[in-house]
């Protein structure tokens, strides 16, 4: 069935498709080593984001947070922003996004484009700027709602309650489920579903490894982890630099036709490393991994052409996944 | 051969500006050790008094995070690449952001940590 009333109910059921050029070749008569891509791309707005963004908008009506009419601030410029931008416009809410003015051109037009207000804070002063910003209109409207993703138990229930179950229907000898690390919901939540149903379940996390000026200004004490963040979810994590990254994300593209945004590259990276510490071991495996956007909003970085050194410095101090 | 260690900009000033030392050690802990005796001072911001790993600091070992590997346990062989990173999630404006105004009308319900809210400082 693939009729629905209404966009909002067309959200996850995402296609899970095999890689299989991309696959590691295995020995004659050894356990096959399978790689395969969950196209979260494939969701109403074209991420991953759009689960935890009507997952969390339901939460917070249900909870009685959120009535017709409300406003929803949400400091982001990334794709929980565009999620929730269109959830906001069919729920009957208004969305003010607050964000640095020197994100991508393409951003601010999505947002625009699905009914969302900017405020932009200015690009000089960096984060510590944007997040004064953040906070003085915060306490300027204490009757806006903020669901706060990194905190927000709906984010990762909705792998459970989703992405989880669809992974399990779709590959029921899944081996190995990888996603990316940022607020943690998908890992969480998927993680969590797929350790009980599925004994000796691997979950590993990739983790974007941005240029220095990302983490230059910041202290070790001013680091933070996210509440949603349960550290035995996961079997492994992985650091996941830059160049990798673009790497892997070119290789999808040319090797098996799939077009995704930086942070799936990280992702693959980290799946093609299980895959072939199985194929060594002499082990089957069914790695299912994450893919969790398209690539268009990353095309003005240029990054997808040129030199892998060339894209490295044309994505330092981004923040790329 | 020796185990080459990333230092992060923000700890560079242990390692007279360096980016990347060299020490010796079968586990991570003896790593720092023998890194702390030319780098004085290094070894306690990242390791702290109860002897664990800094909440806040996050090393690899080959690019894989070594709280899955034993942590200061974490073996160590001769050629292998360590790296030490702050803790920093992706969309690390956005989180500050929410963080540094989670006092707001908050749908979340899961408690926010105020000792992990970078921004407020």
């Amino acid at each position: 069935m693939a009729r629905y009333e209404s966009l909002l109910d067309a959200c996850g059921g995402t296609p899970l498709v095999g890689l299989p050029r991309l696959s590691p070749t295995v020995p004659e008569g050894a356990p096959p080593v399978r790689l395969w891509a969950k196209l979260e791309d494939r969701n109403p707005t074209g991420s991953v984001k759009d689960r935890a963004a009507l997952f969390m908008v339901r939460a917070a009506e249900e909870a009685g947070q959120l009535r017709p009419g409300d406003t929803i601030l949400e400091p982001t410029s990334g794709n929980t922003g565009i999620s929730l931008a269109m959830v906001a416009k069919l729920r009957g809410y208004r969305l003010v996004c607050v964000m640095p003015e020197n994100v991508s051109i393409e951003r601010v037009q999505l947002l625009r484009m699905y009914g969302a207000e900017i405020i932009f804070s200015p690009a000089a002063g960096g984060s510590n700027q944007a997040v004064a910003t953040a906070k003085q209109i915060a306490a300027e409207h204490p009757d806006w709602v903020m669901l706060y993703q990194y905190g927000n138990e709906a984010n990762a229930r909705a792998h459970y309650e989703t992405t989880g179950p669809e992974l399990l229907r779709d590959l029921p000898t899944v081996t190995h489920f990888v996603a990316g690390l940022g607020t943690t919901g998908t890992l969480m939540g998927t993680g969590r579903y797929l350790r009980e149903k599925v004994e000796g379940v691997q979950v590993v996390a990739a983790e974007p490894r941005y240029g220095e000026l990302v983490y230059g200004l910041r202290n070790i004490d001013e680091g933070y982890v996210p509440e949603l963040y349960d550290a035995t979810v996961l079997s492994r994590r992985f650091s996941v630099g830059t160049r990798d990254a673009v790497l892997r994300t070119r290789q999808l593209v040319e090797v098996e036709g799939i077009f995704a945004g930086f942070s799936t590259g990280a992702i693959l990276h980290a799946a093609l490393a299980v895959a072939h510490e199985a194929v060594r071991a002499g082990r089957r495996a069914d790695v299912a991994f994450v893919v969790a956007d398209g690539g268009w909003k990353y095309l003005s970085t240029g990054a997808y052409g040129g030199t892998l050194a060339d894209a490295e410095e044309a994505l330092d101090g981004q923040l790329w996944a | 051969m020796a185990i080459e260690v990333r230092i992060p900009t923000i700890l560079r000033s242990y390692t007279g500006g360096a980016k990347v030392v060299e020490g010796v050690g079968d586990t991570l802990g003896d790593l720092l050790v023998d890194l702390d005796s030319r780098h004085g001072g290094l070894r306690g911001r990242l390791v702290t008094e109860a002897g664990a790993l800094h909440r806040f600091v996050n090393v690899y070992v080959n690019d894989e995070d070594v709280r899955f590997l034993g942590a200061l346990d974490a073996k160590l062989s001769d050629g292998d690449s360590v790296t030490i990173l702050p803790a920093v999630a992706g969309g690390a404006f956005g989180f500050a952001a929410t963080a540094a105004i989670g006092d707001q009308k908050l749908a979340a319900t899961v408690e926010p940590d105020r000792r992990v809210f970078a921004a407020d400082r």
